[in-house]
């Protein structure tokens, strides 16, 4: 059970919280634009991997804001939490 | 009981108070201290079960929670029964009464002991070998296995007993009394740390606190009477909690432990009532020290597994703590130093110890020294290779083991003696340090796991760190404390101690018998009866992963986890392998680390608080009037009303009816409501909605079906524009929270730009819907100022209003069909709008309806329920509500997935209506349609959403999704069920009103 920093609440246990997948994975500005292909790489297709992620978090029992969490999934070490619209860090 | 079998106890005992129990129908006596094994042991009772394949009698091996064999149902065919209980932990109390399992008919006579007698037939994998085929046996098979196996009883009554869930925060949580555990405890709370300690057991101290012989001293004293005075001092420390009998069950990450607080099951039956029985705790701690012991090891020999077969620390604890003798004439068999104390310890208590096997060559420290001095005889460099006794241990056989200790030489000695204390060394405890995701390193030396890399704030300390002996214990301890807690200095820095040292080590994971493997009984897992050449046949047949072996031949999966034999099980296939132990890794070892109760799990979320119950402003109106409830998510919704005695379907027909031909009224409070505001509210509508919303005027509501980015359903409601930048949203019952979270997470994470504001308001206010053809003249007798006229206020608009001066919003909106109206009041209002609204329809019959005829009415319209006619799988188009697709707006959620090639299959399956031949026959919602009979395999084409009998249509009427459907109407399909096969035609979904002639009547 995580303890997880949210940016606006501070430290709260993990029920408090929903996970929302991958971050990082802009909605297309353009969606007919794209080919069936291109459409599915948005819609379907996440990393999954076992290492450090970028996911999506929600406060949902709490501030009900959305942040972006840096974790590492084959120790659960949460690295960095930071807000949505703000840039990963590059390294 | 037999006097002899007791000598002078420790203060653990209180020998005035005695005790009376049961164990399989016989009465005992014990007394108060005393567990249930060791009140069995001090009655001579060795025998307490059967194994779990072979029916071989079984006794106590331990003293503690590892133990494999001496599994009780306790109190069994009363409320409080409980199966799988460690006899070794059952604290004894007047009335306690347990019994053996997996015996049957009785422990002294097994029907099941005949595999015992066919063993040879029975290796690893015999039941996943014998059993598969042929597939019909299987039902005979399970009778026999399920009636022979020692899973124990469930509970039949529900359970008196009240269980209670607690939260703690703490600095320091330390795991285990023992003397290392307590001097943290200690160090760390005189260091304004607030500290929790806690111990399975119901006295601190561990292992040393009946350590009262000199080999082990600090300053000057027996080990005990230090450590006693050190407990003493606890007492007086702030920032200190203690909490005994108390077991951590699960490590998780981020220091988050659960533990066991058992508070009532060692109190009489009359002092448990009334009071909490156990508590789970959820402790998140700052720092852990972990300080959870070490277990002794058995050996792996022929016949290892007779009653009267102990772990020599065991032996030494029912002396030493319980008085108890286990044996007569008690003979060690060990690889180290620890049981050459148990010896003396007997010795010194008057009790014969016949002779020490060592499979060693030699020691000379200073406790083998004294154990000669004694007199007692020592076999070097000899093992043990048979045993014999059947319900307990008569005689051993010994003899010389060769250099490199793979055979065994010489001539065959045989010792009578009727008990064998066992040691094999000493495991850490390291199940919880793995659990919280640490990793183990190999001490090639010691053959030991350890502590290696941790992965939170902790440390492992004392022999659940390879600490074995009591100065280096605290040597190190002193050092390792510091440094975690940063703390300057430790109470202990300079206490002298003093230990012996152990100089000589020998280990044989398998020890050789004078007889060929195939023909011995090595026993590894005590409990499921994996023996060592079970684990050698297992390599033989090709399997490699450890994982793979320990479920194949079901190594260390039984309910003490294997926490005895699974080193042995490691170490027989390293040697079998010849890989290094430390490549090989260990199984992973899981919570719980002892099995908790159901009653523990879930605390006080039992019966109706289970899960919340929502119930609507009008609640107590529908129980007042009868109504059948329906649980609808959280929410409580009255189904149906019968009156008269009437069944559901008599009711259901009956208001159906009534809705139609005069008035309905339903409570439709459990709606989600969703209040949207800000500048860009419209434009979000448009984002998040099939269809168009720029031209819906103030004080207009339009139906919406929203999608989810895969292009399918996702839930549906009508939305009404309250002003120029307010609207107010309505969902599904079940989908609010939902659709509120997605509308959320859009709006912060792909449309920040957007000025939109979204508030739940569906607590707030109470929905009475009434319908049918008088509607509109109940409407006026209770808002008579309301201009009611079909130009002012027509279908699929809004007007402010007020009931008897409270303001209230009515929407005249239909998800019935006919002409109707939804008001919407504060809620603390909404019972007395609903008398209103009843009183004023008495005129009309006005009937209360509930979901089932909401259901029956909103079917004869063919109108889609989110969740019952769709699954997730469904788009609009499947749904053939193309309509309500916008083809000119540029993006909606979803949009893009409408045009996937999967998507625009034709032969998707889509929502058509069905007719039943036979007008009479109501089709079972989930039945499966096809379209031939003689195919095989039959191919399914689809299957039945919703079925009703409608009374206003005097017909059987069903929606379905079927393959291609669309491109079906008309065409004969079949319904095959068990009993016969039902022939029906595909119709229009919509099959009544379909001019939609009633919304205006
Ligand atoms: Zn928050």
């Amino acid at each position: 059970m995580f303890l997880i920093n949210c940016p606006y609440c501070g430290e709260r246990d993990q029920q408090e919280f929903k996970a929302g997948g991958e971050a990082h994975i802009e909605r297309p500005k353009q969606p007919t634009e794209l080919s069936d292909d291109e459409w599915a790489e948005y819609l379907f297709m996440r990393k999954n991997i076992k290492g450090v992620q970028f996911e999506r978090w929600n406060h949902a029992h709490g501030c009900r804001k959305w942040f972006n969490m840096i974790r590492d999934t084959s120790n659960d070490e949460i690295k960095l939490v930071y807000k949505m619209g703000e840039k990963p860090p590059s390294e | 009981m037999q006097k002899t079998l007791r000598v002078k106890t420790s203060e653990y005992i209180d020998e005035t108070n005695s005790v009376s129990f049961k164990f399989n129908g016989k009465s005992y006596y014990g007394f108060k201290g005393d567990t249930l094994a060791s009140a069995l042991l001090a009655n001579d009772v060795h025998l307490v079960g059967r194994s779990f394949k072979y029916h071989r009698p079984r006794g106590i091996m331990t003293a503690g929670s590892e133990e494999p064999n001496a599994i009780v149902q306790v109190n069994d065919n009363t409320d409080r029964t409980e199966p799988n209980v460690r006899a070794t932990e059952v604290e004894i109390y007047d009335g306690l009464e347990a019994s053996s399992q997996n015996c049957w008919p009785n422990v002294n006579f097994d029907i099941g002991g005949i595999n015992n007698v066919i063993s040879p037939f029975l290796p690893a994998g015999f039941y996943y070998k014998t059993f598969m085929w042929p597939a019909s046996f299987w039902k005979k098979y399970e009778y026999f296995i399920r009636h022979s196996a020692g899973l124990g009883k469930s509970p039949k009554e529900k359970d008196p007993d009240f269980y209670d869930h607690k939260y703690i925060h703490c600095d320091v949580l330390v795991v285990g009394a023992g003397i290392a555990g307590i001097l943290a405890a200690k160090n760390a709370a005189k260091n304004n740390l607030k500290t929790l300690l806690v111990d399975e057991k119901n006295e601190l101290g561990g292992a040393t606190i009946f350590q009262n012989r000199e080999f082990n001293k600090i300053e000057n004293q027996s080990s005990s009477d230090w450590l006693k005075k050190e407990i003493q001092e606890l007492k007086n420390i702030k920032n200190l909690e203690i909490k005994t009998r108390t077991s951590v069950a699960a490590y998780h990450g981020y220091n988050y432990l659960l533990a066991r607080e058992n508070l009532t099951d060692h109190l009489e039956k009359k002092d448990k009532q009334g009071k909490i029985r156990q508590r789970l705790l959820k402790i998140r701690a700052k720092k852990v020290i972990l300080a959870t012991g070490a277990l002794e090891r058995p050996l792996i020999f022929n016949n290892n597994d007779r009653p009267a077969i102990m772990l020599s620390s065991a032996v030494k604890k029912y002396a030493d703590f319980y008085g108890v003798i286990c044996g007569q004439k008690t003979v060690f068999f060990t690889n180290n130093d620890s049981a050459y104390e148990s010896a003396l310890c007997l010795h010194y208590k008057g009790i014969k110890v016949e002779a020490i096997i060592d499979i060693r060559d030699n020691s000379d420290s200073k406790i083998v020294k004294a154990v000669k001095d004694a007199g007692i005889k020592i076999h070097w460099s000899h093992t043990v290779v048979n045993t014999s006794g059947y319900k307990r241990l008569k005689n051993i056989s010994v003899m010389k083991l060769s250099n490199d200790g793979m055979s065994v030489t010489g001539n065959k000695v045989e010792i009578s003696c009727d008990c064998l204390g066992v040691s094999g060394g000493w495991t850490p405890a390291v199940h919880l340090f793995t659990q919280s995701g640490g990793k183990l390193s190999f001490d090639e030396e010691n053959k030991v796991f350890l502590p290696n890399k941790y992965p939170s704030e902790q440390i492992s300390i004392g022999s659940c760190n390879g600490d074995f002996k009591i100065n280096e214990i605290i040597k190190n301890l002193s050092k390792d404390l510091k440094d975690f807690l940063k703390i300057e200095q430790a109470d202990f820095d300079n206490i002298s101690v003093d230990s012996y040292e152990e100089k000589s080590k020998r280990n044989i994971w398998l020890l050789p018998s004078d007889k060929p493997i195939g023909k011995t009984n090595p026993f590894v897992d005590y409990q499921n009866d994996a023996t060592a050449k079970d684990i050698r046949l297992a390599l033989r047949e090709g399997f490699r992963s450890i994982e793979h072996v320990k479920r194949y031949t079901t190594t260390g999966m039984g309910t003490d986890q294997g926490k005895l034999g699974n080193m042995h099980a490691l170490g027989i296939i390293a040697d079998t392998a010849g890989v290094k132990m430390g490549e090989l890794g260990t199984t992973t070892f899981r919570p719980p680390y002892t099995p908790l109760t159901f009653g523990t799990i879930v605390g006080r979320n039992v019966g109706e608080y289970f899960d919340i119950f929502r119930r609507t402003p009008m609640n107590d109106w529908h129980i007042q009037n009868k109504a059948e409830f329906e649980n609808v998510g959280q929410w409580k919704r009255g189904w149906y009303y019968p009156v008269n005695g009437e069944t559901m379907h008599q009711a259901v027909q009956r208001e159906s009816k009534a809705a139609r031909e005069s008035a309905g009224i339903l409570d439709a409070s459990t709606l989600g409501k969703i209040d949207i505001q800000g500048s860009d509210a419209l434009e979000f509508l448009n984002r998040v909605y099939t269809n168009a919303w720029s031209k819906l005027a103030i004080g207009k509501c339009r139906y919406g079906l929203m999608l989810n980015e895969d292009g399918m359903v996702y839930d549906d409601g009508v939305t009404t524009r309250l002003g120029e930048n307010h609207y107010l949203m309505t969902t599904t019952t079940g989908g609010a929270a939902n659709v509120l979270g997605k509308l959320e997470d859009y709006l912060q994470t792909e449309w920040p730009e957007l000025d939109v504001y979204l508030t739940s308001v569906t607590d707030h206010y109470a929905t009475a819907s009434v319908c049918g053809p008088n509607s509109k003249k109940i409407l006026n007798k209770i808002i008579p100022d309301l201009d009611l006229s079909d130009d002012s206020f027509p279908h699929m608009s809004f007007k402010e209003a007020k009931v008897d001066n409270i303001k209230c919003r009515v929407m005249r909106i239909s998800f019935t069909g006919e002409h109707s109206y939804e008001i919407n009041i504060q809620a603390s209002y909404g019972k007395s709008l609903w008398e209103k609204c009843i009183d004023a329809g008495k005129e009309f019959n006005i009937t209360p309806y509930g979901t089932e005829t909401m259901h029956l009415l909103r079917a004869e319209k063919g109108f889609i329920i989110v969740g019952q006619d769709t699954d997730g799988t469904m788009t609009p188009i499947d749904l053939q509500m193309d309509w309500i697709v916008s083809k000119k707006k540029y993006d909606f959620i979803g949009k893009r997935s409408l045009y996937r090639s999967d998507t625009m299959r034709e032969d998707r399956k889509q929502l058509v209506g069905l007719i039943t031949d036979d007008p009479k026959i109501v089709l079972e919602e989930g039945a499966q349609i096809v379209s031939e009979l003689n195919q095989n395999p039959v191919q399914m084409l689809g299957h039945v959403t919703s079925s009703y009998y409608s009374p206003n249509l005097k017909k059987s009427i069903a929606l379905a999704v079927v393959r291609n459907g669309k491109n079906m109407m008309g065409k004969k399909l079949f319904i095959p069920m068990e009993d016969k096969t039902i022939n029906v035609s595909v119709a229009n979904p919509v099959f009544f009103d379909e001019e939609n002639k009633r919304l205006n009547a």
